[in-house]
């Protein structure tokens, strides 16, 4: 019995969200529009085109024994307490 | 002479091994330097895709870790299907237990955040709940039942991947961040098509995690009640609502 007040309450404030919600969805109803065809470049094709080299690099560059580069991004750049981006001296 | 199995195997290995696919009389060195150019355009173009999905990550890592990185990953765990969507999906796991980016213990739930939101976008169509089916809910609030878009998830990350990735979209500002932080980040796609990272309270993410199992509003916000008693679900199902998230049980249990 102890509830009651508070799932009253509780169903009170959803009728009232879902009212409000219904009277938004009912202008968004007007206003929409669908736009097909617009997927982001890269999410939907593959990039062989431009960029792409035939000069041939056939080694293995970069291998996992020989380990040489560091997170050199915004890691650093990203402002923390513990000073959480400067890791390793980058390359001079 | 080789089955054409063996023969397009043998070259999709050497595609990520220094290993030539055998059946060629000429020159070894010769055929080496020309594999190569498949090797090369192979790694470059996934290395692109891979880009496109983890943009924030690659932000973080900056441009030489990441194309490095790219190349163990590639070798290690190609695409298994044509349809790059759904490649990447092993990205997080393999940042986890990358050794060379430790020092970053947050990369790769920024990565989860990424790959979920390529998830969103891809997801299917479902309508989103008419003005109509809204206000029935509403006069029946208390046995109210009702779904979410199929492009919604719920990811919880011992890091502040949410604000770290928010740091990263164009023109948001700098400001101090705790990378120890726990976060909870809902994704989900709107009505504009457009891919939405939302932070969660604890008390959000058991009213949405009970939604989705359930479908009972009223349930769903007394489970939220039980972290926070003074949760009030009114924001969620309007924000929900507008980004079209809220749609019919029906839709979902064909």
């Amino acid at each position: 019995m102890t509830h009651m007040p508070t799932a009253l309450g509780l169903t009170a404030s959803l009728a009232a969200a879902l009212t409000a919600a219904a009277g938004a969805a009912h202008a968004d109803d007007m206003k929409m529009e669908k736009c097909y065809g617009i997927a982001l470049a890269g999410q939907n094709d593959c990039a062989a085109g431009a960029g792409t080299t035939c000069a041939g690099t056939s080694k293995v560059d970069y291998d996992g024994a020989h380990w040489k580069y560091v997170p050199a991004g915004t890691c650093v750049t990203m402002k923390t307490p513990t000073g959480m981006g400067s890791l390793e001296p980058m390359k001079s | 002479m080789h089955s054409h199995p063996d023969l397009i195997g043998a070259f999709r290995d050497g595609l990520v091994t220094s290993t030539l696919p055998p059946g060629s009389a000429a020159d070894p060195a010769e055929i080496d330097r020309r594999f190569g150019v498949y090797r090369n355009n192979v790694a470059h173009s996934l290395t692109e895709a891979l880009a496109a999905r983890f943009p924030v990550v690659k932000a973080l890592v900056g441009d030489d870790f990441f194309r490095a990185t790219a190349r163990l990953f590639i070798a290690q765990h190609g695409p298994k299907t044509p349809i790059l969507m759904l490649w990447g999906d092993e990205f997080p796991g393999f940042l986890r237990s990358f050794p060379p980016a430790a020092g970053l213990p947050y990369l790769a739930d920024v990565a989860r955040l990424e790959y979920a939101r390529g998830l969103a976008y891809h997801a299917a169509d479902t309508p989103p709940l008419t003005a109509e089916a809204l206000a029935l809910a509403a006069a029946g609030a208390d046995t109210a039942r009702l779904a979410l878009h199929p492009s919604v998830q719920l990811l919880r990350a011992r890091h502040a991947f949410v604000t770290i990735w928010a740091a990263h979209q164009p023109g948001a500002a700098t400001s101090e961040i705790d990378p120890s932080q726990e976060e909870i980040a809902l994704v989900l796609r709107n009505r504009h098509l457009d891919v939405e990272v939302w932070r969660m309270t604890r008390a959000e993410s058991l009213f949405i995690a009970s939604l989705v199992k359930t479908g009972h509003l009223l349930g769903a916000a007394g489970a939220a009640r039980v972290v926070d008693p003074r949760f009030d679900p009114t924001h969620l199902i309007l924000r929900l609502s507008a980004a079209g998230a809220l749609i019919s049980r029906e839709t979902t249990d064909v």
